[in-house]
């Protein structure tokens, strides 16, 4: 894994994951996240094609995108792996993140 | 601004510390660190012990400091936690004392009895290390789900109709086309099927923390392993089972139950908790060390002089439900589950131990009952006592209730399974419980709404079994066929179990129509079992605690096989909905008589207006009369239970008022029920024939 998430910042925000998001990474990406805080973000990005797995401390990272950097800021997950996908829907994430296969701008 | 408080004062170790705050009990999660705080009366010194997630040995053990403990309260905040990625527990030093009842061993590392999420059995019946030395472990719960706009539906009770169910046994079976066979995530994939079937309440047997290996076994029968399927047993009153949710092994069950509840609520279903307050999982003399044994025994647990547990619950141990430390435990409890999970209600198993004293003998003014009574936070909560313990306290009708307490009725089970099966002289009991027993709950006082009526509940035949056996069938359950109730009211309608003959299963439909019919006609809640709405059997099993297979989980390919009996029930409970006559009076309108002279409710028999409450009688109709915004609405049902067919005179309608077919349970399908307002007109406006074991529903409009 590349050592920034964050690859583009600005009105959209893209974020890459890969590999695994668990304890060991999620607090690194949490703190790329906060700089985006006040920073009049529309909307995060997040390509996950090559996200493995995602523990419940990365799915606390995303609710913190949502929670923190702002309540009009929508969340995109683009081409996710049907078992992170599945973790996202079950825990009651979907009702907040689009789930797409790819992203236009 | 930061604040002074969020500074630690003392060190251990590496650990910074701090005195912490004696309420909330448990982990909290504070500015900096977590704040740790558990009760114990008994105990001299407490330490906590800190692991990292799933690993087997602790990584640190920190004394409370003495100058933290607050009277009975071992407190402290530790800081820079990494809280995501912990399990803690508690170690306590005190006496041990048999006689005394002290049980205190420094070396067990113990479950906090407020853990809001329980580690260490994510996965459902994977045989755990039994060598680990701690298999519950207490996790910080997190409060970041987002409800949005939602909160319990607060559905008046007289509009309720409960669906009981088994979170696992639901959806476990392959049959059921969920991605997730057995968990809270599948339960979110029935919801349209249980909209379309239209209840608006779900009751889930035990969905706290559990150990489903405890007293498993092989079965000598079967050669399957015995589980404890239902859990009825509590490991930790606070957590979700991790192991019913398909993300427990993620240690997202906290949201994934959450999620189920918010999406039951959007599709206007309530959920109603069942919850086991009466003993725990540590069960007798020779049970583990878990949680409260090795926090303070003498405290949580009743305890003869001896020093030995009672066992008013038949599990072993007894709670200590009226040991003001342990009711407000058991308050906390159901506070959190309103407050955080957003629970519309709760069912309390064996309520009646919660009505005893700390020496056993049954109170008066129960203090726990009646400060849950009066609780703010559970102030719009539904509150149902199954209203008897193992203990021999009956209390159905006379559970304390302040008004506020409703009860399983027992009653209405017994008489409704004896008037169905065609005993005789039981019409007036079935008056009674079609009336929403006034004779056991005061109509001014407690109304009809306090009386849950059900035909079949997880314990006992499901409506299958109950037309289809005789007697009880538990061979598989390794207890020599002596466990479950012998008193089952049951009927086989002519032979043991399955059956190709036609004759007699066209019988039992028609009794499965009859009961839902009698239960859906009933003044007061109705509940049902699930899977009773597609003939769901257990082969005659009326205990099956310990079935974790095919004997308990429903088989979802008898909904296409008896789909007639699906429609019936979706039509009959949309009938229920669509005539407020037939539920219980309106609040505070004690009139008996509209405006037209007819009675809200009356009894007839052969004969309109002469009911026949004899010793021999097995007939009983009923009128229900109300007042809609469309004129008035008549509704007449005739329920002979006789093996003979009995023509019933009609009560006169008003001028204009004609008698419809609604349903006849005697009439082969389609003709057996029909759609909300197309109902069939008679062409005998005088007589209705109604054929032998038969139920007859008429509209009058």
């Amino acid at each position: 894994m590349s050592e920034k998430f964050i690859f583009q910042t600005g009105k959209i925000s893209k974020i890459n994951l890969s590999g695994k998001l668990d304890a060991v990474n999620a607090p690194l990406l949490m703190e790329e996240l906060k700089s985006l805080i006040g920073q009049d973000v529309d909307k995060i990005v997040f390509y996950a094609k090559d996200l493995e797995y995602i523990s419940s401390a990365g799915l606390r990272t995303i609710i913190f995108a949502k929670q923190k950097i702002g309540t009009e800021t929508s969340i995109y997950f683009i081409e996710a792996q049907e078992s992170v996908t599945d973790v996202i829907t079950m825990s009651g994430l979907d009702n907040f993140l689009y789930i797409q296969d790819s992203f236009d701008e | 601004m930061i604040r002074v408080d969020t500074y630690p004062t003392h060190k251990y170790k590496e650990f910074n510390l701090r005195s912490g705050k004696p309420v909330p009990f448990g982990a909290t999660i504070v500015p900096g660190g977590i704040n740790f705080s558990v009760f114990s009366r008994h105990a001299k010194s407490c330490e906590l012990v800190l692991f990292k997630k799933y690993e087997k040995e602790p990584y640190a053990s920190i004394p409370f400091p003495d100058e933290f403990r607050i009277g009975n309260v071992f407190t402290m905040i530790v800081f820079d936690l990494d809280y995501e990625n912990i399990e803690y527990g508690f170690k306590m030093d005190g006496p041990f004392n048999f006689n005394e009842g002290h049980w205190f061993n420094k070396e067990k590392i113990l479950l906090d009895p407020y853990a809001k999420a329980i580690g260490g059995r994510d996965e459902w019946g994977k045989e755990p290390d039994w060598n680990n030395c701690f298999q519950y472990r207490s996790r910080i719960a997190f409060d970041d789900f987002d409800w949005e706009d939602d909160r319990p539906l607060e559905i008046p009770m007289r509009d309720l109709i409960i669906y009981e169910m088994h979170v696992r046994g639901f959806t476990r079976h392959s049959s059921s086309g969920v991605k997730y066979p057995g968990t809270f995530a599948a339960i979110r994939e029935k919801i349209p099927y249980l909209k379309e079937l239209g209840v608006n309440c779900v009751e889930l047997l035990p969905i706290y923390e559990f150990d489903e290996f405890e007293n498993s076994r092989i079965s000598p029968v079967t050669n399957e392993r015995l589980y404890n399927y239902w859990g009825y047993s509590t490991v930790g009153f606070f957590a979700p089972k991790a192991s019913y949710a398909a993300t427990g092994k993620y240690g997202m069950q906290v949201d994934e139950f959450k999620a189920v509840v918010k999406d039951f609520h959007k599709n206007g279903i309530e959920v109603i908790l069942d919850v086991v307050f009466n003993h725990t999982a540590e069960g007798n003399e020779n049970g583990p060390y878990i949680s409260f044994r090795g926090i303070d025994n003498k405290t949580y647990y009743m305890l003869t002089p001896e020093g030995y547990y009672y066992n008013f619950s038949g599990c072993g141990n007894t709670l200590n439900c009226n040991n003001p430390v342990v009711r407000n435990m058991i308050l906390d409890c159901l506070r959190c589950w309103a407050a955080e999970y957003h629970i519309d209600g709760f069912r309390f198993d064996l309520a009646a131990i919660l009505g005893r004293n700390q020496d056993g003998s049954p109170m008066h003014n129960p203090p726990l009952l009646e400060t849950l009574a009066f609780d703010p936070v559970l102030g719009k909560c539904k509150l149902i006592a199954e209203a008897w313990d193992a203990g021999g306290l009956y209390q159905v009708g006379a559970f304390p209730s302040w008004g506020r307490w409703a009860e399983w009725n027992g009653k209405y089970r017994d008489d409704i399974r004896k008037f169905l099966k065609g005993d005789e002289g039981f019409s007036g009991a079935a008056a009674q419980r079609l009336h929403g027993s006034p004779d056991l709950y005061n109509r001014h006082y407690r109304g009809t709404c306090a009386s849950i009526n059900f035909i079949t509940c997880h314990d006992g035949f499901t409506l299958k079994d109950l037309v289809s056996y005789n007697y009880k069938h538990n061979e598989a359950n390794d207890e020599n066929n002596n466990d479950g109730s012998n008193d089952n009211y049951s009927w086989n309608c002519g032979v043991e179990g399955e059956t190709d003959d036609d004759g007699i299963n066209f019988l039992r439909r028609k009794q499965i129509k009859n009961a839902i019919s009698i239960l859906m006609l009933s003044q007061g809640v109705p509940m049902m079992l699930s899977g009773d709405e597609f003939g769901n059997t257990q082969n005659g099993n009326n205990n099956a605690y310990c079935q974790d297979n095919e004997i308990s989980w429903l088989n979802w390919n008898l909904l296409n096989k008896n789909y007639e009996l699906f429609n019936y029930f979706k039509k009959i409970i949309v009938f229920r909905k669509n005539h407020p006559s037939i539920k219980s009076s309106e609040e505070e309108d004690y009139s008996t008589h509209l405006d037209n002279g007819y009675p809200k409710i009356s009894w007839h028999g052969i004969k309109a207006w002469e009911a026949d409450f004899s010793g021999t009688s097995r007939l009983l109709g009923m009128l229900c009369c109300g007042k809609g915004e469309n004129g008035y609405d008549f509704i007449y049902t005739a329920m002979n239970m006789h093996w003979e067919m009995h023509g019933f005179e009609l009560p006169n309608l008003p001028e204009g008022y004609k008698w419809h077919v609604f349903a006849n349970t005697d009439a082969k399908a389609p003709n057996d029920i029909w759609e909300a307002g197309k109902e069939v007109i008679l062409e005998n406006q005088n007589q209705f024939l109604v054929g032998p074991r038969s139920v007859v529903i008429l509209v009058g409009k």
